[in-house]
């Protein structure tokens, strides 16, 4: 009898899971007892932390994909075939091209995308950095921006919770580099009361804006954009004018799950410890298509990959339980093209982040190369 | 009959209940409900000041031992 896992998404998460796994159970490969399959949506595999920097020309597109049969384990078959139905009951999943993959254990990791389109005005009049096309389109627009009011507008629920900081301190950078800083006024918007989620970094964030002359508007829930005059609405009643938008718009989980009824908005409830699909035992979710209501973040599926690593080997080899997922959320942070800090947390520690270093910087530029080891399960 | 949706955010750092609630909000009919569970102390301040900006009513808040739990009732 084989053990088959099917595993849905071939992004982080799933990469990782699925070479972890190969690594742990070798021996159980070769004897057939069990079967890795995976279903993508793409024969390439995209490193997303590099979009940031597509805007300002400092990535080579090129860089940005690999090969994803190159960047998983050869043992695991891997089919462009997105699925289109998970069935919990029937215990299998309906592909595009109309396959019906059945599975002993199912690995739901079919992250989060950008819905620009659910709010009125903000696909025609925004710009953003989250897919590669918003990016090129970024890049040509700052490319031939010479000054004025540019809004950075942040929208929830949204992954990478530092991104929007980000962007914002290093087009200020990049924008001081060009001279054209004192052209332009910069608009930072967050929907809750703090300049970032987590209280530390607002705490951090706020003098640091102050500093260097960026403004912002707390409690700013896009309504609406206006592409014809120009502006951003808010729910909260504020209008604000822009020449430029960049905007981080508000996320969905994939349509299959809401398609398959598996969660509201395409969030899987799923049980924060033991990372199972909630009511299942043989359903694993992992990443950002989790309700869970940490950060959706590259960590934050690593780390939650190695429990599911860890547990569906004992499952298997020993019918056990092998650990459970504590929270743990690590991020790197720019603060400008040239400095940069971390902070970490987990369900019972608050985050603490220390001063921007160079040295951070640095560490962080190597992580966007090391992020292939890390999907590798080398690291 | 409105339907209640529970967002269990205790223990949340980021984005943290607010923001939860926010992405919740998103996903129900205007007259629905969210309970919003925290143990963020900011929360009970916080959540109350943005429905009051917003527009959508503060059903109810209430402190049990060791976290808050907060019913926002959709109103637009
Ligand atoms: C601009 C940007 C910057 C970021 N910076 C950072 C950072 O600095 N640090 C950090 O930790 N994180 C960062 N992230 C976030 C990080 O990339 C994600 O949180 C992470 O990739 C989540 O992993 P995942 O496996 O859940 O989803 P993904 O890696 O997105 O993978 C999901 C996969 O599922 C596939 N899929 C979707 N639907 C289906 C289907 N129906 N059938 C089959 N496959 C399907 C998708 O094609 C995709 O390959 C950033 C993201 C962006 C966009």
């Amino acid at each position: 009898m084989t053990t088959n896992i099917l595993i849905v998404g071939g992004g982080l998460s799933g990469t990782i899971i699925a070479n972890g796994l190969c690594r742990r159970l070798g021996k159980q490969l070769r004897r057939g007892e069990v079967a890795i399959t995976m279903i993508g949506t793409s024969d390439t595999h995209m490193y997303q932390p590099g979009l940031l920097y597509v805007p300002f020309g400092k990535f080579r597109e090129s860089e940005l994909f690999r090969d994803q049969r190159k960047v998983l384990d050869r043992r695991v078959p891997y089919f462009v075939d997105p699925a289109t139905k998970i069935d919990a009951e029937s215990k299998s999943v309906t592909t595009q091209s109309g396959k019906v993959l059945k599975y002993d254990y199912l690995v739901i990791a079919t992250g989060s995308r950008i819905v620009p389109q659910s709010i009125p005005g903000m696909a025609e009049g925004a710009h953003w950095f989250y897919d590669l096309d918003g990016a090129r389109k970024m890049r040509d627009a700052l490319d031939a921006f010479e000054g004025g009011k540019i809004v950075v507008n942040v929208n929830a629920p949204h992954k990478c919770p530092v991104a929007p900081l980000e962007i914002t301190f290093m087009l200020y950078d990049y924008l001081t580099e060009r001279g054209l800083m004192d052209k332009t006024e910069i608009t930072y918007t967050y929907p809750i009361g703090r300049l970032h989620a987590l209280e530390p970094v607002a705490q951090w964030a706020q003098p640091e804006m102050d500093r260097v002359g960026i403004k912002y508007e707390t409690f700013f829930n896009t309504k609406e954009v206006h592409p014809e005059d120009k502006t951003i609405e808010s729910e909260e009643g504020v209008t604000l004018p822009y020449d430029m938008l960049v905007t981080i718009p508000p996320h969905m989980g994939a349509e299959v799950i809401t398609d398959s009824d598996l969660g509201a908005g395409g969030w899987v409830p799923t049980d924060k410890t033991k990372l199972t699909r909630e009511g299942s035992t043989d359903i694993f979710v992992c990443g950002d298509t989790t309700n869970i209501p940490i950060s959706k973040a590259g960590s934050t599926a690593h780390f939650e990959a190695d429990v599911v690593v860890e547990n569906l080997t004992s499952l298997i080899t020993e019918d056990r339980w092998a650990k459970d997922y504590d929270g743990k959320v690590f991020c790197f942070i720019e603060t400008g093209m040239n400095n940069g800090t971390y902070v970490w947390f987990n369900y019972a520690t608050p985050p603490n982040p220390g001063p921007p270093t160079q040295m951070i910087h640095w560490f962080k530029l190597a992580y966007n190369r090391l992020y292939w080891l890390s999907a590798k399960g080398l690291l | 009959m409105s339907e209640r949706m529970k967002v269990d955010a205790r223990g949340a750092f980021c984005p943290g209940p607010l923001m939860e609630l926010i992405a919740a909000l998103k996903l129900i009919e205007v007259g629905d409900e969210v309970e919003l569970l925290s143990t963020d102390e900011g929360t009970a301040k916080d959540v109350p000041v943005w429905c009051d900006k917003v527009g959508h009513e503060l059903v109810s808040s209430e402190n049990s031992d060791d976290h808050w739990s907060l019913i926002i009732r959709k109103s637009k």
